[in-house]
């Protein structure tokens, strides 16, 4: 009985998501029950995670298929990390849309594909099988693409097209390497591929196959060089929207590759994690550079999320208990912080009327709170101790400087002052000096406390790491021996 | 049998990728279709094509043809026919609303 309880995190976001079609023109309404049913999900996920943790891992075999033939959803430490974190970002999202959300896009179902996106991501996150994984990008993917559009102006249908024939071809490309790994295994169940792979006689065409996968996920988490289409796609839509695919679109990248690459493919590590420690020190030299070329304020925002996907490729990559918890933490943190700067950045923008920072200035006299909030975030997202960045760098720098990769831990270092710099930049430039022009609007309170309970989160997870990195370690311990999930799936 | 499928999707996968490399938003939309379909060929392909036997699976049988390739198809079938659908619409709006359906002229400038 208690297996059903790893569906509920998809099934609630899906059933109300598609219940929520009916009420587009009861603005009220929607707004009323879709905050009931993101406090829900919340405390479903609070309970799972707290289920998974106490007893041990939960799975759940659909229609009563048993592993390896059926479709089964898995809810390991590590999904359920990652579910929590899912919902809280959904919980602030669900605040921060209590004022930024206009009637308009209720009426073009904002808050169903809302709540589709959530499904999806959860889905992607509980899934237990490579092609349902594909499944659950495709549902994500589609909720996002209808996101990315509300608004319907011009340069947001320019960049959505180019956003969406991106990642349908990264789509196609997932189907056809998961054909190439059932017609070389001859399974799509992840614990019985984790089994498998080490028996398949021509070990080559295994590591080929892990390397297209890597250009899959690499697509969607915006890795060099498959970043170019993030930046200018991240900054068109409405704020909350950028939020929520800065915070959650690339990490399900990040994650299938945390998957991916400790359960299946991790038999050629000199190979693979040595390309992939490479293509994480590319990345964080790209993302600062591009988040310093700028002077758009959502822009250097949305070049941030590269680095930090840099520095978890680096966990990935260096591949020890350590450094995978480094990982981990720094998934977390960054969901948490990168939600927060768009959040910030866009009531910023609002504030002042414009994105261009060199036509800000003085902002701290009218929005004092923004000001000092954007001052700590920019703290959190750069590492400076003791907050939740601090934490998670800590840990991959030392993981890499541990086996030996001293270039990609000073690459890691420099990025992180780079990244500060290009973020204090919008401090100093939007909040000091002199108040060059009135402010268009005033700081909407909602989008502030948002913002709030988000750094708050941050600053919790980096003071009191002491309490959360025991439960982080433990979800890292069981990837780096893809026994545990293996046993237990199959039930051997 | 399998070779020839292997050619045939493997020319949709070459028409596809030339498609998608043209500077028309139309084109490149039927690229991506046609990329989808070499997909699904090639998925079918992979099952390994076994003809008129049973799709199942009972202990001692060593014949069968396998059920699962077709399943994970017709998923993507579903998927790929409402994303190109979809893309179909888009295509057309962006067409409207930026007066262009050459790739190379829908750019951006930083500061919109």
């Amino acid at each position: 009985m208690m297996s059903n309880l790893v569906f509920l995190p998809i099934f609630i976001p899906l059933f109300f998501g598609a219940l929520l079609v009916f009420f587009n023109k009861k603005q009220k309404a929607t707004v009323n029950i879709s905050f009931l049913v993101v406090l829900l999900n919340f405390g479903v996920s609070i309970f799972l995670s707290y289920h998974v943790f106490s007893t041990g891992p939960l799975t759940l075999e659909t229609g009563g298929w048993k592993a390896p033939y059926g479709i089964i959803l898995v809810a390991d430490k590590l999904s359920v990390i990652m579910i929590l974190a899912v919902n809280v970002i959904a919980l602030t999202a669900a605040i921060f849309a209590l004022s930024s959300v206009t009637e308009k896009m209720i009426e073009h179902y904002f808050y169903p594909l809302f709540f589709l996106l959530i499904a999806g991501v959860s889905g992607a996150f509980l899934t237990g099988d490579l092609f349902n994984l594909f499944v659950f990008f495709e549902v994500l993917l589609m909720a996002s693409y209808g996101l990315i559009i509300i608004g319907g102006s011009k340069h947001q249908f320019r960049e959505s097209v180019k956003y969406i024939l991106l990642n349908l071809f990264s789509s196609i490309l997932f189907v056809t390497t998961v054909a190439f790994l059932y017609s070389v295994t001859g399974t799509v169940n992840m614990a019985q591929l984790g089994e498998r792979v080490g028996q398949v006689e021509q070990q080559g065409i295994l590591t080929g196959i892990g390397i297209l996968l890597f250009i899959v996920f690499a697509t969607k988490g915006a890795l060099f060089p498959l970043y170019f289409w993030l930046p200018k796609s991240y900054i068109v839509p409405s704020p909350i929207v950028s939020a929520l695919f800065g915070a959650l679109l690339t990490k399900v990248g990040v994650y299938s590759m945390l998957r991916v690459f400790t359960l299946i493919f991790s038999h050629k590590l000199e190979l693979t994690h040595t390309f992939f420690i490479w293509i994480a020190t590319l990345t964080m030299i790209i993302g600062v550079i591009g988040a310093l070329s700028t002077s758009n304020v959502k822009l250097i925002i949305a070049y941030n999320i590269m680095p930090a996907i840099g520095f978890m490729l680096l966990g990935i990559g260096t591949f020890s208990a350590e450094s995978l918890a480094g990982t981990i933490y720094y998934l977390v943190h960054d969901m948490a912080i990168k939600a927060a700067l768009f959040f910030l950045a866009g009531l910023l923008v609002w504030h002042a009327g414009t994105s261009n920072l060199k036509k800000m200035g003085g902002y701290i006299k009218t929005a004092p709170l923004m000001g000092w909030m954007f001052f700590i975030a920019a703290l959190i997202l750069a590492g400076i101790p003791p907050f939740s960045g601090f934490i998670g760098k800590y840990l991959l720098l030392r993981g890499a400087m541990d086996e030996g990769h001293y270039i990609a831990a000073g690459v890691g270092l420099l990025s992180s002052l780079l990244i500060l710099f290009s973020v204090i930049r919008i401090f100093i430039g939007a909040f000091w000096g002199e108040l060059k022009e009135e402010p268009k609007q005033s700081v909407r309170t909602s989008g502030l406390a948002a913002s709030a309970v988000l750094i708050a989160i941050s600053i919790l997870l980096g003071v009191g790491a002491e309490w959360f990195y025991p439960y982080v370690q433990a979800a890292a311990d069981s990837l780096i021996d893809p026994q545990i999930y293996i046993d237990y799936v199959l039930k051997e | 049998m399998e070779i020839l499928m292997s050619i045939l999707a493997g020319t949709l996968f070459a028409a596809g990728v030339y498609l998608i490399l043209q500077k028309q938003l139309l084109k490149i939309v039927l690229g991506t279709a046609l990329l989808s379909h070499g997909a699904h060929l090639f998925i079918l392909t992979m099952g390994k094509l076994n003809r008129g036997k049973p799709p199942i699976l009972i202990e001692g049988i060593k014949d069968y043809t396998d059920p699962l390739p077709q399943a994970l198809i017709l998923t993507s079938i579903v998927i790929s026919f409402g994303v190109t659908s979809f893309l179909l619409v888009l295509a057309y709006r962006t067409y409207q609303s930026n007066k262009t359906d050459m790739m190379d002229q829908l750019r951006g400038t930083d500061d919109e």
